[in-house]
């Protein structure tokens, strides 16, 4: 899986960086489930994008694009496209990553979920069918800075939700991964019941009224 | 206060990016007046994070090395760009009319109701209704989806009022007559993924005219 995952590539980044990386490739190396990968010694995503977005830093990024590239280029073929393509727009989504890291907000989103993001509207991009414009977005003032005990609850109930969609019946998750990998239409769509969402919901809630607020 | 909102199944489907492109539009218009809806949605993101999350392919040796070269070699970061929004019109119609309220290229279609239809893709058709304060939008029935989003005044039907950023979701077995109430013009967003059909004689003719 990782073979393009030198693990001496790990010994050019600095000491804690280099840690976490050879302790996620351990755990892959370990055979513990190659598709589902344990989330128990997950690097600081948000913190590497970060490092990222303020001083620009290869090593950070190289750890960032050595996790979700691969998951992005599984992502793109599972919605269709050939292995080829699915690299070529890979590599494109992680381009977009680097450029925009400065516009990733840790108290409203995982980084999975903004590469998610990021990825999805490439393969919007490349079908060239429906454009899909986004929400107006509410622009964060001088003191609207994500409170970190938020940033760290997210990133906890978005642990849960990954749990709870692993634990979830087989035709429930199924359903699920088809509606994302755009094999169903809004009409096939189950009454989306059971998915634990109401606290990420209610945190995001809570950091959008605080930014009204603060706008106000 | 926004009291009709979108399902779960449309948020979904938008944060998943299978919607037809019209449907997209209202969905982005709501989202951009609803904080609630903007909540669900960051929720259905995190279902689309964990799933990517789960599950990874095989990259080639060189990936990393090409993009790091792309990096260096192009602009270095994007700053996100201000959209402009008027005060009934939220930035994505701004940007789909390509201008504000005073862009809009209004026909009338009969009753002094005016329309302007919006370009999008095929699967869908979106469009933009006027209908004077107190006028009654022809009494139709649906064959497929149809949401209608309210940007300024309000309209009720049978069952219900439906205000500024409250969106009204019709399906077939909706039947119904809208009425604009008295006051201020109504002005909606409508998407349907099929043609409305007129109960009455006249407008079910007008039908292929007005590309409705």
């Amino acid at each position: 899986m990782f073979d393009s995952f030198q693990p001496a590539m790990a010994s050019r980044h600095a000491p804690a960086l280099a840690d976490m990386v050879r302790q996620t490739w351990l755990f892959s190396a370990t055979g513990k489930g190659l598709n589902r990968v344990s989330r128990d010694t997950t690097p600081d995503w948000a913190a590497l994008l970060r490092r990222v977005a303020e001083t620009q830093d290869n090593d950070a990024f190289a750890a960032l694009f050595a996790h979700f590239g691969p998951r992005v280029k599984a992502y793109l073929m599972k919605s269709g496209a050939d292995a080829a393509s699915a690299e070529e727009c890979a590599q494109d989504v992680m381009v977009t990553v680097w450029r925009k890291a400065g516009q990733f907000d840790q108290g409203r989103a995982s980084a999975a979920t903004w590469i998610f993001t990021i990825a999805r509207n490439r393969r919007i991009d490349m079908l060239r069918r429906d454009k899909r414009p986004d929400p107006e977005d509410l622009p964060w003032g001088p003191e609207a800075e994500p409170d970190q005990e938020d940033a760290l609850a997210l990133q906890q109930e978005t642990a849960q939700l990954t749990k709870a969609l692993r634990a979830l019946p087989e035709a429930q998750r199924s359903m699920i991964e088809r509606a994302y990998f755009a094999d169903l239409s809004h009409s096939e769509i189950a009454d989306v019941t059971g998915l634990p969402l109401g606290t990420i919901k209610s945190r995001i809630r809570l950091a959008l009224e605080r930014l009204r607020h603060s706008l106000n | 206060m926004i009291t009709h909102h979108l399902s779960d199944k449309l948020l979904m489907a938008y944060s998943a990016g299978t919607l037809p492109e019209a449907f997209n539009l209202v969905v982005a218009t709501h989202i951009s007046v609803c904080d609630a809806c903007r909540a669900t949605l960051a929720g259905f993101d995190a279902v689309g994070g964990a799933l990517l999350d789960d599950d990874c392919a095989t990259m080639g040796a060189d990936c990393l090395a090409n993009v790091m070269a792309r990096i260096k070699s192009g602009a270095a970061t994007t700053k996100p760009e201000a959209r402009p929004s008027d005060a009934v019109l939220p930035a994505p119609l701004v940007d789909a009319i390509g201008g504000g309220l005073d862009r809009v290229q209004w026909r009338a279609v009969g009753g002094g109701v005016r329309q302007a239809i919006l370009k999008t893709s095929d699967k869908a058709s979106a469009r933009l209704l006027h209908i004077p304060a107190g006028a009654a939008v022809p009494d139709h029935g649906h064959h497929g989806l149809e949401l209608t989003l309210v940007l300024q005044g309000a309209f009720h039907d049978e069952d219900a009022r439906f205000a500024r950023g409250d969106v009204e979701i019709a399906t077939q077995d909706t039947q119904h007559t809208p009425i604009a109430e008295p006051g201020q013009d109504c002005i909606c967003l409508a998407a349907t993924d099929a043609p409305l059909k007129f109960r009455a004689i006249l407008p079910r003719l007008a039908q292929p005219f007005l590309r409705i």
